[in-house]
């Protein structure tokens, strides 16, 4: 497993606004997005153009289930609400 | 199941498919001393 | 539409539109002349990047947005503009960790050091008590690099990683390391050692055996919190993957910018054969990046060539490059330090005088104080 103990955010509330950290940058790329935290070093792959989109679709959108639903057909929220959420225990994201 | 894992029940051609859709598909956290040829 | 599985790792075998982090070695001077030295430090090259060309580096660096440079040399503080150009870096979005050998350290820097949240600071050590360290680094670098530590916890830096590079002599105090870390309340870093630069005259009396190799992978294996800047990725065919990438960054997502602006696949092949440019030609260091033949070439398919009936290739992908550039093995072949013992083998096939030497060579030719090796 290359992947590193990644966690996820249990409490993950996808009716509240989030946002992306302000010590994060996002690097898009072909497959989706670089994005580094710059205070805790930490560096996470968003390996979908859809996730990229939702991310950055968060700053206006009201609430995270808002902000995905505007990207993906119902069938695929819980794949990007799981995502999210470990986006929020990565501190890539965080409550508005 | 572990918590990283939902599961998405999905109709193909009228039969009910479950489909795991794990976020790891999504989303991978690797260390930025992850990569080699850096010292 | 349902997301598409996505190997990564087959991602950046392709390359990035720039590197993900990346090695910036700022001069080659040095006060020390460590015996295993990649980049065979030592004297400044007087073609040196001035401040203004090191800035524009950064300014390249920042547009590109690589998150992440690490700096070392050479010795790096011996730079006088060594803060100037590490303030600059962070100021313009580029995090910086800079390795050392302490010598510059002293209590000021390390205030100074402590001041910013974004700068960390790895020191080198390769024995986890004088005798062992010195025989490699020279007399006192034991000492000097420990009160470097010691400078920095006073600073109230916080965590900072201390490198050791595993050889035959050093991989029995394995568990000495982690308390030598523990103590100063720093992260562990374990790295390969490459036959490169001054490597190449000791590596075949300081490499690892593959007993040890083995006894490593189980190490780390068992510890997933010390850093390896996956540099172990030939161990994975002994079984569970180590973490990270697990995959030869060279020219695909990593790459070195030497003290001259020439710009290397990595930091392991200081090479005529692995330099892909010079910052200094026109169109500067992204150029370089997307479009050299070199790098362009690595990010080409590779045929496992001699490896290709062996089921452990997809884990080690034959393993370094380094490695086997410097030992004259073929790069279409086994890891000298294959663990199936694919390498040895190939080894006993290759003179000696056959393997590379280094082209780029800034070595102090008066000899330097070392402790007697067993």
């Amino acid at each position: 497993m290359t992947v590193a103990s990644g966690v996820t955010d249990p409490h993950f509330d996808v009716g509240r606004a989030w946002r992306l950290d302000p010590q994060v940058a996002l690097r898009d790329e072909e497959f989706g997005a670089l994005a580094y935290h710059y205070g805790t070093r930490r560096l996470v792959f968003l390996k979908s153009r859809d996730l990229v989109e939702i991310v950055r679709g968060l700053e206006e959108a009201p609430s995270a289930r808002a902000a995905i639903g505007q990207v993906v057909d119902d069938e695929s929220v819980p794949a990007y609400e799981a995502a999210l959420a470990r986006l929020a225990g990565s501190e890539i994201i965080r409550a508005a | 199941m572990n918590e990283n894992t939902t599961a998405v029940d999905a109709t193909v051609d009228g039969a009910e498919t479950e489909v795991l859709v794990t976020d790891d598909l999504l989303v991978e956290e690797v260390s930025i001393d992850g990569m080699c040829g850096v010292y | 539409m349902p997301p598409e599985p996505l190997a990564l790792r087959d991602r950046f075998k392709l390359g990035l539109q720039a590197p993900i982090c990346m090695t910036w070695e700022l001069t080659y001077a040095c006060n020390l002349s460590c015996i295993h030295c990649l980049s065979s430090s030592g004297r400044r090259d007087p073609r040196e990047l001035s401040t203004a060309e090191a800035k524009a580096v950064i300014d390249e660096m920042a547009a590109l947005q690589i998150f992440y440079v690490n700096i070392g040399g050479g010795e790096p503080l011996i730079r006088s503009d060594f803060f100037e150009l590490v303030e600059y870096a962070v100021d313009h979005g580029v995090g910086v960790k800079f390795s050392t050998n302490g010598t510059r350290l002293d209590a000021a820097r390390a205030r100074r050091l402590a001041g910013s949240d974004y700068i960390d600071v790895q020191i080198s050590l390769d024995g986890a008590d004088a005798a062992t360290n010195d025989a490699i680094r020279g007399v006192g670098s034991f000492d000097t690099a420990i009160t470097a530590m010691e400078n920095l916890v006073a600073a109230g830096f916080g965590p900072f990683k201390i490198s050791v590079v595993m050889t035959r002599q050093n991989i029995p105090q394995l568990d000495q390391f982690e308390e030598i870390a523990a103590r100063y309340g720093a992260q562990l870093r374990l790295t390969r050692l490459r036959p490169a630069g001054r490597g190449a005259d000791t590596w075949d009396e300081l490499h690892p055996t593959t007993a040890q190799q083995r006894d490593l992978y189980h190490w780390l294996l068992d510890r997933p919190g010390v850093l390896t800047g996956d540099s172990f990725f030939h161990l994975s065919a002994l079984g569970d993957p180590l973490e990270g990438l697990n995959l030869c960054g060279a020219g695909r997502v990593v790459c070195l910018i030497d003290p001259v602006g020439d710009v290397y696949a990595c930091p392991f092949v200081i090479h005529e054969d692995f330099l892909a440019g010079n910052v200094r030609d026109e169109g500067g260091f992204t150029k370089v990046w997307r479009e050299s033949d070199l790098f362009v070439s690595l990010r080409e398919p590779s045929s496992a060539g001699a490896c290709a009936s062996c089921g452990s290739y997809d884990a080690c992908q034959g393993g370094c490059m380094a490695a086997k550039f410097f030992t004259g093995l073929p790069l279409d072949g086994p890891d000298p330090e294959c663990v199936l013992g694919h390498g040895e083998a190939a080894l006993e096939k290759v003179a000696i005088s056959l393997r590379p030497g280094p082209s780029v060579d800034h070595s102090v030719r008066t000899p330097v104080s070392f402790a007697a090796r067993s």
